[in-house]
């Protein structure tokens, strides 16, 4: 198992302090930590069993439990690639290609930098502008597979401007 | 730093103080224009927070800050009108603001004093407009109990909840010994709002019988149901009624400690909450020794985390004790043995609510709402096919009728009413012939639904009930938690069954095995989520049996919901030859030839996405 960076530590650290007070503190810390961290990965629960004293089958238990808590970091843009029927044979696999070439990764997967993961979703009900994809909520129409890299590159641009 | 409130008498003296100030400022006697704006869940996505914005900085320009104030307020409840601006002292209701009126309503009408027509709410049938809210149908038959002070005060300042009857139910409570607490709660008949309707001084009494060095209040805000919305706008709304609430029924107990359990989905709820608690304990109002009376109680938040089972309140404990939030087996009961073992009391946030109204009025006042067996008020949240969508308070015994075409305003698009949804995934559906039943705990069970939390979901000809089962189905089977397996597997096996019949290949024998997997499921599941999960199935087969047999025998959906069972048509006559459909068609399933031939769709080709339909200028195409 890969070792927590230091900083890393001292922010979980950190967060169990924050509520040593509270009597059976595990939910608070999780969502502090999911809220704080972005995601609860092994390496952390270890820890989170040496701080608390409670088996770490226990606490992968309550991560995996509840929806709100993730083993693993999504992107700060999640781009969902619908495969729902109308799409699919308006060639939404394709634009699903494009994307996975492009950004070098599997569909479920985040880029090594953090910025995207990549989904595919069931239909999202928006056939009559088939092929269609979704980031963080946002809906673009008739995406072809041209299109790809440039709709990639507005979110790098929006990243660098920090937004 | 607030000054702390030292005992009765100075409570009663600010109480006296803030309820001047609150009336003076509604009725203009301190020579002031009051804004209110709504900043409920709803309108907020409205942009009501920009609209506040925007207000203040035109008062600001226009040098009017000595004269006019903006304030936000919890949820007006006519959530398909918002977002709301309100304006002190004419009381006048400003709908459907956008943040491009606020100059208008600056100008027009905080300076020239003129009421502006054009955004007051016109009455669908009269066609007049509506100044005043208590004027508007939908308010007309609501009674404020659980929502008291929603809308009115700033759910973020303390004391506008003092000045509009806050503590005056402590300050009863703690000259009366507990058991006359108890007493007056089993008088009202008031009964728990989360969906059981167990009698809230029962539980109340069976906790305070234990004995034990601590024991715990829990306000259940775990609000799950798909489509219910009451207690999240409460505790937006007016976040000390709850905590009153809590505190009584601390006081009536013997509890030290209250636990809130919000969903961590209701950022807005727990920041108010959180505040009101804040100011709460800066002037002493919780914490030891409360008032001067010995009483003490402090109350604390705990989030939820997105599993819908942990509104069931054994699971809810195991949840604030950090586990996995499944049910624990009953006996022993909370009351008895619930978090971290002591007597727990578990109240939803809505019972909480009326708590202090009950000890205000008395419990004799209570109990002449309502019917024999329900008393008091209920919150409806009305959603789904209804003109009115909102939050509804109304006394218990009113009938569906009236809650939906009075209050909701009937159908939109002259489309027939064919059921309601009550109780959320645990409830049933009420049909035409219950219309004018009085709606209460008690007539709900003995048509096959339930109160549940409140969630009333009105659906038109154009549902499809085997499809509305399977959308519960479909909830309930994500929110199972697997602890029991009558509930785990159970309602995977009759969403399959479900799936397989809205996809036209069901036959009779799957209604029959649908129905026996219902009924194990209710008969042997552990809690209350499984025991209530078949009933979306047993409701819809009882009432729309017709409607499953066709699904099954004729392979049709009458609403045309099930696309396995749909087809697309074009009519001949009504096409234009203009070509639309089939450019906008993704598979290129329609052919013709434009301003020659009609167009016409091939049905092996269609994936029946609907695309042609909604392109279509002149109605040509219909479903069949």
């Amino acid at each position: 198992m890969a070792k927590l960076q230091g900083h890393a530590e001292a922010l979980i650290r950190d967060i169990v302090k924050r509520y040593q007070d509270e009597p059976t503190p595990l939910m608070m810390i999780l969502e502090a930590i999911q809220n704080e961290y972005g995601y609860i990965p092994l390496e952390v629960q270890e820890l989170l069993s040496e701080l608390l004293n409670i088996p770490v089958s226990e606490i992968y238990g309550v991560v995996t439990f509840y929806s709100f808590f993730s083993l693993t970091p999504k992107g700060k843009y999640v781009i969902g690639v619908c495969l729902g029927t109308a799409c699919y044979v308006k060639g939404s696999q394709r634009v699903m290609d494009k994307f996975s070439e492009l950004l070098n990764i599997k569909p479920g997967q985040t880029t090594k930098d953090g910025l995207f993961t990549l989904d595919a979703l069931r239909c999202i009900g928006a056939c009559g502008i088939a092929p269609a994809i979704s980031i963080n909520g946002k809906v673009y129409p008739k995406v072809e597979e041209n299109k790809v890299a440039s709709i990639i590159q507005e979110y790098r641009d929006l990243d660098a401007r920090g937004e | 730093m607030a000054d702390i409130i030292k005992n009765i008498e100075q409570l009663q003296e600010k109480i006296k103080n803030c309820t001047q100030c609150l009336n003076d400022k509604i009725n203009g006697k301190d020579g002031k224009r009051h804004i209110v704006v709504c900043g409920g869940t709803g309108c907020l996505s409205s942009d009501s927070k920009e609209i506040v914005e925007t207000l203040k900085r035109l008062i600001d320009e226009y040098r009017l800050n000595d004269q006019v104030t903006v304030n936000m307020v919890g949820c007006f409840g006519f959530c398909s009108q918002g977002p709301f601006v309100k304006i002190y002292p004419e009381d006048r209701l400003y709908h459907a603001v956008k943040v491009s009126d606020c100059e208008k309503i600056i100008k027009e009408d905080i300076i020239a004093g003129n009421c502006i027509e054009q955004l007051l709410y016109e009455d669908p049938t009269t066609k007049k407009k509506v100044e005043k809210q208590d004027d508007i149908n939908f308010y007309k038959k609501q009674m404020r109990i659980a929502l008291h002070g929603c809308s009115l005060i700033n759910p973020e300042v303390l004391d506008e909840a003092i000045g509009y009857d806050a503590f005056k139910a402590l300050i009863k409570v703690l000259s009366m010994d507990q058991q006359e607490v108890i007493n007056e709660i089993l008088a009202s008949g008031l009964r728990g709002r989360g969906g059981g309707g167990f009698p809230t001084g029962r539980k109340w009494q069976f906790a305070y019988d234990q004995k034990s060095d601590e024991k715990y209040v829990i306000c259940n805000g775990d609000e799950g149901d798909p489509g219910a919305f009451m207690d999240r706008s409460i505790l937006e709304g007016n976040p000390v009624s709850v905590i009153e609430g809590m505190m009584i029924a601390g006081y009536a107990i013997g509890a030290k400690n209250g636990y809130f359990y919000v969903r961590a989905e209701y950022p807005i709820a727990v920041k108010r909450l959180q505040i009101a608690i804040d100011e709460m304990r800066a002037c002493g109002l919780l914490g030891k020794n409360i008032l001067g009376s010995g009483f003490d109680f402090d109350c604390h938040i705990r989030l939820g985390a997105g599993a819908f089972v942990c509104g069931e309140e054994t699971a809810l404990l195991n949840s604030i004790e950090g586990k996995r939030g499944m049910p624990r087996p009953r006996p022993p009961f909370p009351a008895v043995k619930g978090l971290w073992g002591k007597p727990s009391i578990i109240n939803n946030v809505e019972t909480l609510a009326d708590v202090p109204y009950i000890i205000r009025v008395g419990a004799k006042e209570f109990a002449k709402i309502g019917t024999e067996k329900s008393k008091g008020t209920k919150v409806f949240a009305l959603g789904g096919k209804v003109n009115n969508v909102g939050l509804v308070e109304v006394p218990m015994g009113t009938t569906l009728r009236e809650l939906i075409f009075d209050i909701g305003g009937g159908i939109p698009n002259n489309k027939k009413f064919k059921a309601i949804q009550t109780g959320g995934p645990s409830g049933g559906c009420l049909t035409e012939k219950d219309l004018d039943v009085p709606i209460d705990y008690d007539s709900l069970i003995a048509r096959g639904s339930m109160m549940g939390s409140g969630g009333a979901i009105v659906m038109d000809e154009d549902n499809c009930m085997v499809d509305v089962a399977k959308f519960y189905l479909e909830f309930i089977c994500d929110e199972s938690c697997g602890k029991c397996s009558p509930c785990r597997i159970g309602t995977k096996r009759m969403l399959e069954v479900l799936n397989k019949i809205t996809k036209g290949k069901g036959s009779l024998q799957d209604l029959d095995d649908l129905y026996e997997l219902a009924t194990t499921t209710k008969n042997n599941s552990l809690c209350g989520l499984g025991q209530t999960a078949a009933n979306p199935v047993f409701s819809t087969m009882s009432n729309f049996k017709e409607e499953y047999i066709e699904h099954v025998t004729d392979k049709v959906c009458r609403a045309h919901v099930c696309k396995a069972m749909t087809k697309f048509e074009i009519d001949k006559d009504k096409c234009k030859k203009c070509s639309l459909c089939a450019r906008n068609c993704p598979v290129g399933a329609i052919f013709g030839e434009v301003g020659k031939v009609p167009y016409e769709i091939n049905q092996d080709k269609c994936i029946k996405c609907g695309a042609c339909m909604s392109s279509c200028r002149f109605n040509a195409i219909y479903k069949r």
